[in-house]
């Protein structure tokens, strides 16, 4: 024992741990095993196949827990099944009251949920106790709240149905509330699976779920590895996934349910930009650092885990006050309420951050770690800085998931956002300086959904959070989050095929005037008709396909009527390169682009007759052709309305700060545009995307590409940028194939057929871009909900949340 | 079971070298010509400055022993004040009295700390109490600090503030808190502000100046940060946040950012500054926050009385009652304990 005047003197920490003693009981009193919850009952924990879950502190066992089979998932969808229509008709209000009492519950019992954590997890207990669990009661308190005003609030949206939701260790309950609160919300049921290494709060959870009378199947509890999270991913019963852990899993999620019209969310890995420029608050800085890469032991996916600073003196003193710092961090028991850091999660995440630090010194980054030294006796990592790393390093490039942080040094704003940007992933960035100017101007430019300025992990259920790029896609938290959980009330209605497939049923007497190809040949006069010949259009200008091939088109009676380009993979190539070049129409005044679209719209009235007249060659019906050109005018009216006026939101998150939540575009997007109405369906697709600052890589469908091709001069004569549409005829889903596959695209669009549809999906998980598909289902473009709805706007853009703090 | 590969011996986590009893003296700090860039470059971001302090408090705990001990350590680091209008000169030797023993023989005692010298670290009045508390502390070795300058508002003519801080050193005050004129901070007459600090403290002689920024009336983080950096240019021994009289008192942001500013005039500067909390700690708790502010961002060097004071006068009591709650394991309460 240590004396007080000993400690007097020495002035030194002590132990202040706190009591595991409720946490252990509980565990005692479920025989430390557990088996899954499923429809409302506890299945027997020794039912089935059982492994360990261990204590990162010390490496000994806490408790048995089930390995959930096939059969288990399978009886949880089912029970998820029957419990859905009751819970969707139970009404906004009565799930509020649910959430309510989640919530409540929660609070109630705050202090066993965080020491549970921390044991199980190995997080500090001033983190669970602080940070994760006031966060869970936070998102029931607020997804309550959206269930109380979805009818209001929502009105043409119903649920997804049955939700399957795979969460990871490193935030256990609060991932679990992230998942479930939106999808109960929203009036859909759920089958939850923890992850392996950490499965005791939610069970617990299980637990409140009875204590409040959730009724039996509502919420569904399986444990189990990922076995068990691959049969629920593939259990047919599943209408969507919602999935946050690694981007290597994630990957094969997408690809596993591609086709299968799963919905899909994703929230992936992450290598986290930390941008400090010259003029920024050094101390305040160093201490954000702490929260980047030393809260949960640095492993959290938005960690800022690549330090980018200005590079001279700010640099040299950055270094100085982080190592200093550093020495003072203290790792240790993470039931003390003293320490700073806890355990890493188990043995194999230890290695691999020991592997990447050795990894980092061989190939020549500067390793710092302060002179003390961590416990021994779990599974401990000291925090740890790497100088001299440039970005071509291992470490400045994968996802290392430990307290270690790198880096790297700019010389300019442009410069910083270069070398922010340079990394497959998207999920989180935070910029630190005192100038306003600097930090909006930059704010923007980050490829990254979440922006922090001079702050870093902050969250709250008020605000989306969520990937670009290879960090996945969809929000959770906030308006946006609610997204994920519900779809269309005309897709549940089955969707309207309207007047789709009139092509096949249209009359074959119906031949449109004045083009000389309609003339029998017989009455042909004597000079041919000047060749049209419809090249691609990319970059603002009409270009031979590489092949040297052409497609021909004919009319509703079968007959030739034109040629169009046989666009291969390289046009596709020289398309998107065009799209990326015209870049700057996302900065360009969204007042602009409204002109622009509203300039193609008066262009193509202007033409209204012979575009009418082409369309009924093409299907054979001159009033459905003339009702399609009026209609597709008023379309270029509706998203050039819509170009100014799709606001973003300001979140009223909890803390003295504005969350500014904005819709951005997503960069190059490639469209296979539907068959049932060639003209409509392209200005259906491509003016939304337009309108929101995207630029396009169209291919048109293939029996109507005509309509498309003659298209071109009307883009020409209304001061469209070039390289803003880009076309490219050919075979639609081989094109779109290429598209999907092309890791420099940022989105894919496909109206065509369900394998298609699944195609596009499956390549997608390249680089985990977004995808919009029709799995072959019918879209009435006349329906002004189904063809120029809401949806549009949302598929359209990817929300960012940029959280700016403020007070002098 | 796999261990971390660390082969480094154990060391007691982030404590530092253990410092002995009795330190050496540090030089005071000289002072150094005004450098206007440095004060214009400050920067404080008051919501990240915000989030730290916070978060300190929740990070850093004392238990048991460990908390004892700090508690006895935050005596001996407290300047005993009393600044009252109605104050006598029997009210401050009773002070006095107290500041000689704040803390029960049998207290000390059960806590098995009888041989520690547990004292405050000095008594602080108005100038005209300055005689009285020098004669009830002779022998004990606690000096007497003296508020001065027109405290609080500091308003009064500047030679007639000078003089006011030679009669309280020939009254054999020791230290003089000093108060600054808000106005050169609100106004950024820095030069002004400096010339000020630089004359107290030639007024000071070998006393020791304690500058009072008085940040509660300061409008800004940036303001305290930037006034501090001039009052250490200026020569000021130690920086101290309020009179107590402003209705903004010592808070952790402002106390966060004065700290900041002593390591970076340490760091840059290579000299000692002290610093003085003062004004709205009353709890054993919030002194523990303090000392854990200290140690963090300072180091444990800033845990002796000669780089570290609190201004307080009804914190003592409240230790008192955590101590006694300590050694008996029972709430205790106020009169069991000797007032002053």
């Amino acid at each position: 024992m240590t004396s007080i005047p000993e400690i007097f003197q020495t002035m030194a920490w002590g132990p202040a741990p706190e009591a595991a003693g409720p946490a252990v009981q509980w565990l005692e009193s479920h025989g430390r095993a557990f088996g899954h919850f499923i429809d409302g009952e506890w299945t027997a924990a020794d039912a089935g196949a059982s492994f360990e879950t261990l204590n990162p502190a010390t490496g000994k066992p806490l408790a048995r827990i089930a390995e959930g089979s096939a059969a288990d998932v399978d009886r949880a969808v089912r029970a998820a099944r029957r419990a859905q229509a009751d819970w969707w008709a139970l009404g906004g209000h009565g799930r509020a009251r649910y959430l309510y009492a989640l919530a409540r519950q929660v609070q109630k019992h705050s202090r066993l949920f965080a020491v549970l954590e921390s044991l199980d997890n190995g997080k500090p207990i001033r983190e669970s106790r602080d940070i994760d669990i006031p966060l869970v009661a936070r998102h029931f308190y607020h997804h309550a709240g959206w269930a109380q005003l979805m009818a209001s609030e929502l009105p043409d949206r119903v649920p997804v149905g049955v939700v399957g939701q795979i969460i990871p260790w490193n935030f256990p309950l609060l991932m679990l509330a992230w998942k479930i609160a939106p999808a109960l919300a929203m009036g859909n049921t759920v089958v939850l699976k923890p992850a392996e290494f950490t499965s005791l709060t939610a069970l617990r959870f299980a637990e409140l779920c009875e204590e409040v009378g959730l009724p039996a199947g509502v919420v569904n509890v399986v444990t189990g590895d990922g076995r068990t999270g691959a049969a629920l991913v593939e259990h047919p019963e599943v209408d969507k996934i919602a999935f946050t852990g690694s981007t290597e899993v994630g990957r094969l999620i997408r690809t596993a349910t591609a086709g299968t019209g799963k919905k899909l969310s994703l929230e992936l890995g992450g290598k986290s930009p930390f941008i400090v420029f010259a003029d920024a608050d050094l101390d305040s800085v160093v201490e954000g650092v702490v929260d980047a890469i030393w809260f949960n032991q640095g492993q959290v996916c938005c960690a800022g885990s690549r330090i980018l600073v200005q590079e001279g003196v700010t640099a040299e003193r950055l270094v100085a006050k982080l190592r200093a710092r550093m020495e003072r961090l203290r790792v240790g028991d993470p039931l003390d309420k003293a320490v700073d850091m806890g355990a890493i999660i188990a043995p194999v995440q230890l290695e691999k951050i020991q592997g990447l630090v050795k990894q980092g010194q061989e190939e020549g980054a500067t390793m710092w770690q302060p002179s003390w030294s961590c416990p021994t006796d779990g599974w401990f990592y000291p925090p740890t800085l790497f100088t001299e790393v440039s970005p071509a390093a291992t470490i400045a490039q994968v996802e290392i998931f430990g307290p270690v942080v790198v880096l790297l040094t700019f010389r300019t704003p442009a410069e910083a956002v270069e070398l922010a940007n340079n990394t497959r992933y998207g999920l989180a960035a935070s910029v630190w300086t005192e100038s306003v100017n600097l930090a909006l101007d930059v704010a923007p430019k980050l490829k990254a959904g979440t922006v922090w300025t001079n702050c870093t992990n902050v969250f709250d259920a008020a605000a989306g959070f969520g990937g670009y790029r290879e960090s996945g896609f969809g929000r959770e938290g906030g308006r946006e989050g609610l997204r994920e959980y519900v779809k269309w009330a005309w897709e549940k209605e089955g969707g309207t095929a309207g007047e789709a497939g009139r092509r096949e049923a249209a009359p074959m007497s119906g031949v449109a005037p004045e083009q000389g190809a309609s003339v029998p040949p017989s009455r042909r006069p004597a000079v041919p008709p000047i060749d049209r010949t419809a090249k691609l259009y990319i970059g603002g200008k009409q270009a031979r396909p590489d092949s040297g091939y052409s497609l021909p088109v004919t009319d509703a009676a079968g007959q030739p009527l034109g040629e169009v380009g046989l666009g291969n993979r390289k046009d596709i190539r020289n398309a998107v390169e065009a799209a990326h070049k015209a870049a700057s129409w996302a900065r360009t005044t969204a007042h602009n682009r409204a002109q622009v679209l509203y300039y193609v719209a008066e262009n193509l009235a202007a033409r209204e007759a012979e575009f009418a007249a082409r369309l009924a060659r093409l299907a054979g019906d001159p009033d459905a052709a003339a009702r399609e050109v009026a209609l597709a005018i008023e379309r270029l009216y509706t998203w050039a309305a819509w170009a100014d006026k799709y606001d973003g939101l300001v979140h009223h998150t909890p803390f003295r700060n504005v969350t500014l939540a904005m819709p951005e575009p997503l960069g190059v997007v490639g469209v296979a545009c539907p068959d049932d109405f060639p003209l409509l369906g392209f200005v259906s697709t491509v003016a939304p995307l337009v309108a929101m600052g995207n630029t396009v890589v169209a291919v048109p469908s293939e029996d109507g590409a005509l309509a498309v091709t003659d298209f071109y001069q009307v883009l020409d004569t209304s001061d469209v940028p070039g390289g803003v549409i880009n076309i490219v005829t050919g075979h639609r889903d081989e094109l779109s194939g290429v598209l999907a596959a092309h890791d420099d695209v940022d989105a894919v669009w496909y109206f065509g057929t369900r394998e298609g549809s699944a195609e596009v999906e499956r390549l997608s998980a390249g680089n985990m871009k977004r995808t919009w598909v029709s799995y072959g289902r019918p879209r009435d473009w006349t329906d002004a909900r189904q063809g120029a709805g809401e949806e549009f706007l949302e598929r359209a853009t990817q929300v960012k949340n940029i959280w700016v703090p403020y007070g002098e | 079971m796999p261990k971390t590969t660390d082969t480094r011996p154990a060391a007691p986590q982030a404590s530092g070298a253990v410092a002995p009893a009795e330190l050496p003296v540090l030089p005071r700090n000289p002072g150094m010509p005004l450098e206007l860039d440095w004060v214009e470059d400050a920067r404080v971001n008051r919501s990240a400055v915000e989030r730290r302090a916070a978060t300190l408090r929740t990070r850093r705990t004392v238990k048991k022993e460990w908390q004892a001990a700090w508690l006895l350590r935050a005596v001996t680091l407290m300047d005993l004040t009393t600044l009252a209008g109605d104050d006598t000169p029997g009210r401050v030797r009773r002070l006095c009295a107290k500041a000689r023993r704040p803390v029960r023989a049998d207290l000390l005692e059960a806590l098995g700390a009888e041989q520690l010298p547990i004292r405050v670290a000095a008594v602080c009045v108005y100038h005209t109490m300055v005689e009285t508390a020098v004669g009830a502390l002779e022998g004990s070795g606690i000096p007497v600090a003296a508020v001065s300058t027109g405290f609080p508002a500091g308003l009064s003519p500047f030679e007639q503030r000078v003089q006011e801080i030679r009669a309280s050193v020939a009254a054999g005050a020791e230290e003089i808190d000093i108060v600054v004129t808000r106005a050169h901070v609100l106004t950024e007459n820095w030069p002004a502000l400096y010339d000020e600090v630089r004359a107290f403290r030639e007024a000071c002689g070998d006393a020791h100046l304690k500058a009072i920024l008085a940040t509660g009336e300061l409008g800004t983080l940036r303001n305290v940060m930037k006034a501090s950096l001039v009052a250490m240019m200026a020569g000021a021994d130690f920086i101290k946040t309020s009179t107590g009289k402003e209705t903004e008192n010592a808070t952790l942001p402002v106390g966060l950012v004065m700290v900041r500013a002593i390591r970076e005039y340490r760091e840059r500067t290579g000299h000692f500054v002290g610093f003085k909390p003062a004004g709205g700690i009353r709890t054993a708790k919030e002194s523990l926050d303090w000392l854990a502010l200290m140690k963090e961002e300072l180091g444990d060097r800033w845990l002796r009385p000669d780089l570290f004071r609190f201004g307080a006068s009804s914190l003592l009591t409240d230790i008192e009652r955590q101590l006694e709650h300590f050694a008996t394991g029972r709430y205790s309460a106020a009169y069991r304990h000797p007032t002053a």
